[in-house]
């Protein structure tokens, strides 16, 4: 009784969806294993891990979805792993700007098309953070102390020639300013370091800083979008996500959002692929999902098909030019 | 005294049937994950978060950070019995515990080391009850020189105190940090001495360095001495468990030293294993019995085991309060509060006190439990040493394989523990001392890492190792502990010199 009501929730949630099953599709047969590219506890591995866990609560696949993280190589391990599995429907991978970044530092051998694009599940933020003891109340006031210090004030960020070093550069171009930019790990260890006054500004995604923003330690000065956050639910002395101003407003014009993204091994048949988009459609209607969505501030845009592949060249040719311009190609 | 009420709220939450039933569910799946090698804390709770998705945040964390617990237990069994540590912070035990073993006292080393892991936690969940706020601001005065230091004292003492000589472990030392250094480069995110290998982009993995330098590298030794393992006449009973204990206060002053090391390190995110490797060192150095260390002495067991399990609980606190994860495990765990839909940081003992304090009165709890269900078992543990070594040989090196396998899903690292076997034994034939090898593989790129942002951060003066009172000490103490001999010589010398 119970499975039947689920059933016809999750056919009632497809419908809704604007997409029946076929019935005659494709359907994994074994395991399918979950590849993220990225260490246990970051970002990637936080959704990668919450879908999981929607799956299995919501009874969403007949065969179990098993999180494996391949961190080497900032990345690369795992996307040369999914390369490396052609013809293998039961391997799909979630990305970060990694997959644009790492073949293009360290010149291994992989490029995005070699993998099967699958869906676009959210776009993630950047937000300038300063320590809430510094007087700094907007980007211009810490770009002018930055200037002011010629240098010696402290970007943090995660890893090296990656998205957050990526925006520390363009900071830079664009107005003038100078930073000495320090990799760490991961963006946990990033906002606890900008607590400790380790460093000076980091860069973090929203739910890397959210709890240090909530404890009042942090500051939020703008956020590299073209519109504010979407979420007005107060996180701190009344003040939402929806209240940080855009850096382009604050006079620092410099958009960025990174790609949290599935995507699937070489040679996946239209059906294999119409079957993971199906299951990605059905987990984002759950609550679960839309809470995580809310508590990491995301932008929900949602993608697939020859949309999303687009979306990705053209984000791969601006890594590119990014990359170029800040002297981080791995041929320099 | 709000704390205390809100404790013994916290214990009404821990003592509900369905979360003691969970709490020993979890302990019992722990000890299986840490027997494993390979399959560590972290991943063996990865695995089963999932299972606990159904459940209520209090009782998932409850199951959850029992599973650690068992773990942590776990880890020292095969370390003991056959010189295989299954979690990196059980090296450090297998220096006297396999020994113990050998001499038919491995009854006697898994009481100690199952002990002195509960007294450490013990002594780690009290702190956290007495000065949870006050700890969290003390972590974050660690920044990248601070961390340096800890590391540049955990291989200061480790080369000044031991009992090797200084250049051969140097040496070995030396060969770890190459190892180290392959794969990426975090700070510049450039691959470094990987040689176009793809599998190496992931530098060498401490876990299957480990089971190969130790557990093969034991095998092939066994092998050339005559096929059989020493030990196969273990006593173990009740009596056995009850005698150790009976010895076990005799040795008050390492557990402190080694609670109070194990602490500082679990929350200053260093970790469990450099605060076993030092808590061992130190020990091995300030010891009436030092000299025995190595030979089998049951405080070398108790001074790593007592520090890991300290440093793991201790982990927990960061990770709560900050939302700083002290270990891998712990970072898993935060990933975990956030599927339940918590916020670790500042907030949380304020908004979530049932939960926090459930918690932590979990943590008393689900250790004593741990404690029981792991000291009923050593009989069966121990009994494991009397199965002949041809049988117990090739299972080994299944488990071995399995171990190396589950890192990574990777049949390249089976050929590369074997690699690392034949180099363990190697080393061991030629006299030089594999667990700097091991640091140096374990702490040698965080080290690095920690220096360079140092040095980034102080545009590249050496000054900042000396900036402030906190990481001038430590490095001060690293100092001393490396030129420990030549101070010791020094003063005699000088007294010789008066008399």
């Amino acid at each position: 009784m119970k499975r039947s009501v689920r059933v016809a929730l999750a056919a009632g949630i497809a419908l809704v969806a604007g997409q029946i099953p076929a019935l005659a599709g494709w359907e994994p047969v074994r395991p399918v294993e979950f590849i993220v590219p990225a260490g246990t506890g970051g970002g990637a591995d936080q959704m990668a891990r919450t879908i999981q866990g929607i799956v299995t609560k919501h009874n969403l696949m007949k065969q179990p979805l098993v999180v494996i993280n391949k961190s080497g190589g900032a990345g690369g391990e795992g996307f040369l792993d999914v390369k490396a599995s052609a013809g293998n429907p039961h391997k799909i991978i979630i990305t970060l700007s990694n997959l644009f970044t790492t073949p293009l530092a360290t010149g291994i051998p992989f490029n995005w098309k070699d993998l099967t694009p699958v869906a676009m599940l959210a776009l993630d933020e950047f937000v300038l953070w300063v320590n809430a003891e510094k007087p700094y109340a907007t980007a211009k006031d810490y770009i002018d102390a930055v200037k002011q210090a010629g240098g010696t004030l402290k970007m943090g960020g995660t890893g090296s020639k990656q998205e957050d070093q990526i925006i520390t550069v363009a900071m830079e171009k664009a107005t003038g300013a100078k930073f000495t930019y320090i990799p760490y790990k991961g963006g946990g260890e990033v906002a606890v370091q900008l607590v400790g006054n380790h460093i000076d500004s980091t860069v973090n995604n929203p739910i890397e800083a959210v709890a240090q923003w909530r404890g009042g330690k942090v500051r939020p000065l703008c956020v590299f979008d073209d519109k504010p956050m979407g979420y007005d639910e107060p996180i701190t002395d009344g003040k939402a996500w929806k209240d940080i101003p855009t850096c382009k407003s604050q006079g620092l014009d410099i958009e960025y959002l990174m790609l949290r993204g599935i995507f699937m091994s070489p040679r996946a048949t239209k059906d294999q692929i119409e079957y993971y988009v199906d299951l990605f459609k059905k987990v984002r209607e759950t609550p679960e999902w839309q809470d995580f969505m809310k508590t990491g501030a995301f932008n929900t845009t949602f993608m697939t098909g020859a949309d999303y592949a687009k979306w990705v060249e053209t984000e791969e040719k601006r890594h590119e030019l990014l990359m170029k311009e800040a002297g981080f190609l791995a041929s320099n | 005294m709000e704390e205390l009420a809100n404790l013994f709220h916290g214990f009404a939450v821990a003592l509900q049937p369905f979360n003691i039933m969970v709490m020993i569910l979890g302990i019992v799946l722990g000890v299986i994950i840490g027997v494993l090698p390979g399959l560590g804390g972290a991943n063996g709770v990865a695995i089963l978060l999932p299972l606990t998705f159904s459940m209520p945040p209090t009782s998932a964390i409850i199951m959850l950070s029992c599973i650690y617990w068992g773990a942590l237990f776990g880890g020292a069994i095969t370390s003991i019995l056959f010189n295989i540590p299954g979690e990196p912070w059980s090296v450090a035990t297998t220096f006297d515990g396999y020994p113990m073993a050998q001499q038919g006292k491995a009854g006697e080393a898994l009481t100690a080391a199952f002990t002195s892991s509960f007294v450490g936690a013990l002594f780690a969940v009290i702190m956290i009850t007495l000065v949870a706020p006050l700890v969290a601001s003390f972590a974050l005065q660690f920044g990248p020189a601070e961390k340096f230091a800890v590391y540049f004292l955990a291989f200061c003492s480790f080369v000044g105190l031991s009992k090797e000589p200084p250049f051969k472990t140097v040496a070995a030392m030396m060969i770890g940090f190459a190892l180290a250094a392959v794969g990426l480069d975090s700070i510049t995110g450039q691959l470094r001495l990987t040689f176009g290998v793809t599998e190496l982009l992931n530098g060498f993995d401490f876990l299957i360095a480990v089971i190969g330098l130790f557990g093969i590298g034991e095998i092939l030794l066994t092998m050339e001495e005559g096929l059989s393992f020493r030990g196969g006449n273990a006593k173990i009973n009740l009596r056995v468990v009850l005698h150790t204990w009976k010895e076990m206060p005799a040795y008050w002053l390492t557990s402190l030293r080694s609670c109070l090391i194990g602490c500082w390190m679990g929350i200053t995110p260093a970790g469990a294993t450099p605060a076993s490797f030092m808590s061992y060192g130190i020990a091995k150095r300030l010891s009436k019995r030092g000299k025995k260390f190595g030979h089998g002495e049951i405080e070398g067991v108790v001074a790593p085991e007592t520090a890991a399990h300290a440093a793991g609980t201790a982990a927990l606190l960061p990770m709560l309060s900050l939302g700083v994860p002290g270990s891998p495990t712990a970072a898993v765990l935060l990933g975990g509060l956030l599927i339940w839909g918590l916020q670790p940081g500042p907030m949380l003992f304020v908004e979530q006190k049932e939960f926090v304090w459930g918690l932590i009165a979990s943590m008393y709890l689900g250790n004593l439990v741990g404690l029981l269900v792991v000291l009923t078992c050593v009989p069966i543990f121990a009994a494991i040493l009397r199965i002949p070594f041809s049988i117990i040989a090739p299972l080994i090196l299944v488990l071995c394989a399995i171990g190396a396998y589950s890192v990574h899903s990777s049949t390249f690292d089976v050929v590369l523990m074997l690699v690392f076997g034949v180099l363990g034994y190697l080393f061991k034939k030629c006299g030089y001392p594999l667990a700097p090898l091991v640091l140096a593989i374990v702490l040698g790129d965080k080290a690095e890492e920690a220096f360079r942002q140092s040095l980034l951060g102080s545009q590249g003066s050496l000054a900042v190792f000396f900036s402030n009172g906190l990481v001038g000490t430590i490095m001060v103490l690293g100092l001393i502990a490396l030129f420990w001999s030549a101070i010791q010589e020094g003063y005699s010398r000088l007294r010789a010199a008066t008399a």
